[in-house]
């Protein structure tokens, strides 16, 4: 790829992503336009008084047209200001960098913990097609993606923290006061995402190892005498982890999702958790807010997963495949 | 020629292949069945709380015992499928209906309609699935009917996806062009010559999808932003047995056990209609 060229993609990346940022925005903010109301009735609730409510919308801007509004509101956003919650007055995006970390540190141990179970058991099966094994490994990842999040967290929980009593079941300890501790706390959560996330990888692999293992060049490298081992690993393994890598790229909006479900399981202060006391507060601001927040991360990650990949196979590096 | 060997070979593994189908089937017919049935069945009301005998474990009198309010367990679990039924089946046909609809505009027109159909479709994807959930439920408000909307919202851009990929190679088989020279309208094409032949891949993506959904449902009223309580929504029983888990796991585990074995007994329907469908398809092309 020429320097000139690399650039333009990378000008024509971040255009599309502003693009379909700002589209996220204007969706998240016309979705609150269709509360029953304006957004002071649905703060204050139905018994408000009208003058408290006509003193919020004065307060909230919402007596000026709404293009105007949903303008401001944008300014304010790209600014870094997406207003503060209306039960604690706190700003919504210092209520997102407090948080934030706690997420990303549970997806990031989920992928890593996911990939550490489908990876063996995926090469296993793949190799042993057909066998017992395989019927075993496969069968266990079928049943395993019919058990939802929440379920499987309750299993963990009453398993490994009400009857085994080997970790804690809920709280969470910050990774600043007790690495350890933080640890210990994240175990449950981790392995719970991780568990529904590594049947899909697994089943991929699985698959796709066991096509490889039919070509041609599998066979020629058995003809030089290379082992089992030197050819699962360094010839199978690559050629065959393409479509679980983009999967994993693809599922990230099931991660996020799986993220929500957990944080508030396990009481863990993350964005996930948030989100869900936003909802179920009415805190709209703070909601509003995290919604923003959550599409504009989702739709960046995306993007760069597909420059990743861009870079990764050299197919789509020479875009011949579009 | 193949048939017969095929037939045989059928016959050699009945055992297995019943197996396979008939034990989801069986499952889900009992879940339509009592689920559809529940109102007149001899069961309490599940709201109908007892305080005298909270979190009771099974016995014959409650045969999935009761839960901490003294509620009977197994006529929570029973209308509970109805919920679940519900939302399993509505939220996708709500999807299946525009998804499909915009997905087979989107491949047959261009220009305009295509573009702001993708566009809205984008728009859609914007969001991680479960946050515009959330998001929407948020909105609409708390209640059965609107999480069924939500998620159908949720689940049109799959089903467009797949209307307008397997529109869009019809669009140039013999059967259209000849149509079109006998002086066919568009209307008459899409509904008549395009839409039957494009109807097993989005039913098969339907049927995978109603276990999808009845998780979802679950996901949203476990979160307590779903069907909101008394409402004996699988999810909300398994938030509810939460606090007594240590004294009382009964309360969680059955609901949680009747919903694993429905979204497994429609993943093993799903898969085995899917391999079929897709035989099917391979031998005729």
């Amino acid at each position: 790829m020429t320097a000139a060229s690399f650039i333009r993609n990378i000008g024509r990346r971040t255009a599309r992503l502003l693009a379909v940022a700002l589209v996220a925005a204007a969706t998240t903010f016309f979705l609150f336009e269709l509360l029953p109301g304006s957004l002071a009735d649905a703060i204050l609730g139905e018994d408000a008084r009208p003058e408290d409510i006509a003193k919020l919308e004065a307060e909230l801007g919402l007596d000026r047209p709404v293009v105007e509004r949903f303008g401001g509101w944008l300014w304010q956003a790209v600014q870094g200001d997406l207003g503060q919650s209306h039960i604690t007055g706190e700003p919504v995006a210092r209520a997102i960098v407090e948080r934030l970390p706690v997420s990303i540190e549970l997806m990031l141990l989920a992928q890593l913990v996911g990939l550490a179970i489908a990876l063996p058991l995926g090469i296993w099966a793949g190799y042993r097609e057909g066998t017992s094994v395989d019927r075993a490994i496969s069968g266990g990842a079928f049943a395993t993606l019919a058990i939802p999040h929440f379920v499987l967290g309750i299993l963990l929980i009453l398993v490994f923290a009400i009857w085994l009593r080997w970790l804690p079941a809920t709280g969470f300890v910050p990774f600043s006061t007790d690495p350890i501790g933080n640890l210990r706390s994240m175990v449950l959560p981790t392995l719970t995402l991780a568990l529904v996330e590594a049947p899909i990888y697994l089943r991929l692999l699985r698959s796709d190892l066991a096509s490889t293992l039919r070509e041609e060049f599998i066979t020629v490298a058995r003809a030089k005498g290379l082992s089992d081992r030197q050819i699962l690993l360094q010839h199978a393994l690559r050629p065959s982890s393409f479509s679980m890598l983009t999967v994993m790229g693809i599922n990230i909006g099931h991660l996020i999702g799986g993220a929500v479900i957990i944080e508030t399981l396990f009481a863990l202060p993350g964005i996930g958790r948030l989100l869900i006391e936003g909802i179920i507060k009415r805190d709209y601001l703070v909601v509003q807010g995290l919604v923003l927040f959550i599409s504009v991360a989702f739709v960046a990650v995306n993007m760069a997963v597909d420059a990743v990949y861009a870079l990764i196979d050299p197919r789509l590096r020479h875009g011949r495949t579009h | 020629m193949a048939a017969p060997t095929e037939r045989s070979a059928r016959a050699s593994i009945p055992l297995l292949f019943q197996a396979r189908i008939a034990l989801p089937a069986a499952w889900i017919l009992l879940v339509v069945v009592l689920g559809l049935a529940s109102p007149w069945l001899p069961i309490p009301p599940p709201n109908a709380m007892d305080f005298l005998a909270p979190a009771e474990a099974p016995s014959m009198k409650h045969l999935f015992g009761t839960d901490l309010d003294g509620r009977d367990l197994f006529a929570r679990a029973v209308h509970g499928a109805r919920i679940s039924l519900f939302v399993g089946l509505v939220a996708p046909a709500l999807g299946l209906l525009i998804g499909g609809t915009l997905g087979l505009l989107a491949a047959y027109y261009g220009g305009l309609l295509r573009a702001s159909i993708l566009g809205a479709l984008d728009l859609i994807l914007a969001f991680p699935t479960l946050v515009l959930a959330l998001a929407l439920t948020s909105v609409l408000g708390q209640s059965m009917e609107n999480v069924t909307v939500a998620l159908g919202i949720v689940s049109i851009p799959a089903f467009a996806r797949i209307a307008r990929a397997s529109a869009l190679p019809l669009l140039t088989r013999e059967f259209v062009l000849a149509a079109r020279t006998a002086g066919a309208g568009d209307p008459y094409i899409l509904t008549r010559e395009v839409l039957p032949n494009m109807l097993m891949p989005l039913l098969t993506y339907f049927l995978t999808m109603i276990s999808v959904m009845i998780v979802a449902e679950g996901s949203l009223s476990f979160l307590g932003v779903g069907i909101p309580p008394p409402a004996p929504s699988w999810g909300g029983m398994i938030a509810y047995g939460r606090e007594a888990l240590e004294r009382a796991p009964h309360v969680t585990l059955i609901p949680a056990t009747v919903m694993f074995l429905t979204v497994l007994s429609l993943n093993l329907i799903g898969d085995w209609v899917r391999q079929r469908t897709e035989a099917k398809e391979g031998g005729l092309s």
